[in-house]
């Protein structure tokens, strides 16, 4: 296999003994980003003569025995991570010039493990949407089929990892945006417990349900890249001081012990039957690898999505103030009267979704309808979180689909935006409750397109989701399946 | 009708946003649908329930107000699209 294709374990392998060096793997994926780009487009900055000094950098850095868990392996960033002197749109056209002047945390620390920063990858403008057909800068396409939308809004890192034009990438997840791209292109991601891992330097859009998680080709790479990205940091007030255990430590391909919670409102109507049938499979291997299986009630997950509609724009149209036009980013030149300058630079600025969601949050949040809708949401949210604490402390694991369906077709849900926010019902209560969740390939189905299985656990149990995973990845073998491009 | 276009116009104003006819008729009827949607939520009784805004039990992050490095005013203004070496350049306010 070419260097481009491996994983990071694999390929820190070959690294340190020597067999291959970093120059030469990050010029492997230069070149197949070169091949494969214009049919995928998942990069919207590229950063490749930086690239090669970086990988040049960690080359060194190992001759001198000092090479950290990524030392030398090329990565792509989503767009809404700040990378010092390298341009940060979030996807949006009001952010086309904005260089950021540091480096998030995360970054920070995947520098620090000697990471070669390839470019930033598409994303749907300011992380909303789910299928990355938001984007100032062009759609990228699913590399299984690039007829197929690539998920969202992540989807920019999970094309990339699924085409092999990186080695693994960072993404984020407000209401399913690592787990749901990660499922439509046939890979891993993980969204952490809610404070696990830093959020300084994300560009916020739903604060108290953002967070930051990796986007892989294996289980083993989620781990290493969970591991490098975690940990308290006293520049984000939410991030939570608690050690950070070896994840690879948890990659034992069994599950004996284990009760998994087979959630039954995740498998009601309007599920793809090929879909359940496919994650019903991983739930019998997951029984062969020795856990106990039972039924679970949550009973308030259908009122997830309504409740998500609510809280996530309201924080977004806080968060999205800033965007104004005197800081940073776009600014209409031709108003001479500041409100003018303010609302024509941010219309023009911001593309039609994030309008529509900034509107949707201001007006839940203003006078006369802040209780029928935001508190109204944010008592839901409560009972949500009541279900979910039911429920483990009857299993360790809940076992779910991802999404309802495979990927759809680019285009099919453009004008209808409640179908498209529908879409993502069996990732958002995840977010709601803080908790980490997990997709990992499944099966693929009879049209060509992946399907990915939901791992969701209570707060900061990553390991378990860990070890399920591998016991099922192990048994799937799915790991030599690729797209054809 | 959940919302009318007057009450459309009004937040893009609170939001600092500025529609066209043709975005606000559009914006209503979205708005429109996705409202009635959240109405769901009414078929709970949440008389006593506690709002949730954080899903984990944060307490107030305290530090010690000490000076530490920041941005130096060169690169915090770097990103304005109006400057002028000293501050960021705004439309004349009064």
């Amino acid at each position: 296999m070419e260097l481009h294709a491996l994983t990071i374990h694999a390929l820190q392998d070959l690294l340190a003994k020597g067999e291959i060096s970093s120059l030469e793997l990050t010029r492997s994926v230069l070149d197949r980003i070169d091949g494969v780009e214009p049919k995928v487009n998942a990069y919207i900055t590229l950063d490749s003569n930086n690239a090669l000094v970086q990988a040049e950098a960690a080359d060194e850095q190992r001759k001198r025995g000092h090479g950290g868990s990524l030392c030398g392996i090329p990565l792509s960033i989503k767009d809404v991570l700040c990378t010092k002197g390298l341009r940060t749109t979030a996807g949006s056209k009001i952010l086309e010039p904005f260089i950021p002047p540091y480096d998030a945390t995360v970054i920070e620390k995947l520098r620090n493990e000697g990471a070669v920063i390839l470019g930033k990858v598409s994303m749907d403008e300011f992380a909303m949407g789910s299928a990355n057909e938001n984007c100032a800068y062009g759609v990228p396409k699913n590399p299984w089929n690039i007829a197929h939308v690539c998920g969202g809004s992540s989807g920019g890192s999970a094309a990339s990892v699924a085409a092999d034009e990186c080695i693994a990438s960072l993404g984020s997840d407000t209401g399913g945006s690592i787990r749901q791209p990660a499922s439509h292109c046939g890979i891993v991601g993980i969204k952490p417990t809610y404070g696990r891992v830093s959020r300084f330097g994300l560009l916020a859009y739903a604060s108290s349900l953002d967070q930051v998680g990796p986007l892989t080709k294996d289980v083993r790479d989620a781990a290493i890249m969970l591991k490098a990205i975690s940990g308290y940091d006293p520049r984000d007030s939410t991030s939570v001081n608690q050690p950070v255990p070896d994840y690879t430590a948890a990659l034992v391909p069994e599950c004996k012990g284990f009760t998994i919670g087979i959630p039954k409102e995740y498998f009601g109507a309007g599920l793809d039957p090929e879909v359940e049938q496919a994650v019903r499979k991983g739930i019998a291997l997951l029984e062969e690898a020795g856990a106990k299986t039972v039924e679970i009630s949550l009973p308030h997950t259908e009122y997830g999505v309504a409740a998500y509609y609510i809280i996530a724009p309201a924080e977004a149209s806080s968060n999205l103030a800033r965007y104004d036009g005197v800081r940073y980013g776009f600014r209409d030149h031709d108003q001479h009267e500041l409100l003018e300058m303010y609302r024509h630079s941010r219309s023009q600025g911001f593309g039609e979704e994030v309008k529509r969601r900034i509107i949707i949050g201001t007006y839940a949040l203003s006078s006369g309808y802040y209780d029928a809708y935001y508190k109204k949401a944010s008592q839901v949210r409560t009972l949500i979180v009541q279900d979910y604490a039911k429920a483990f402390a009857q299993c360790d694991l809940l076992v779910s689909p991802v999404t309802p369906a495979p990927a759809w077709k680019i285009g099919a849900k453009i004008d209808d935006p409640l179908s498209v926010y529908l879409s993502d019902i069996l990732t958002i209560c995840t977010n709601l409750a803080g908790l980490p969740g997990m997709s990992v390939p499944c099966g693929i189905s009879s049209g060509g397109l992946p399907i990915g299985l939901q791992l969701q656990a209570s707060h900061f149990a990553e390991e378990k989701i860990f070890q399920a995973a591998y016991a099922l990845e192990q048994r799937l073998d799915l790991a030599g399946n690729k797209p054809e491009l | 009708m959940k919302i009318t276009p007057e009450e459309v116009r009004y937040v893009a104003t609170l939001a600092r946003l500025s529609l066209s006819e043709a975005e606000v008729e559009k914006t209503t009827l979205q708005l429109d649908t996705i409202l009635s949607y959240v109405e769901k939520l009414d078929e709970l009784d949440t008389s006593s329930v506690q709002p949730t805004t954080h899903a984990l039990a944060l307490r107030n992050a305290f530090r010690e107000d000490e000076t530490r490095a920041s941005l130096s005013q060169q690169e915090a203004l770097a990103n304005g699209p109006l400057q002028n070496g000293e501050a960021f350049v705004v439309p004349r306010v009064i």
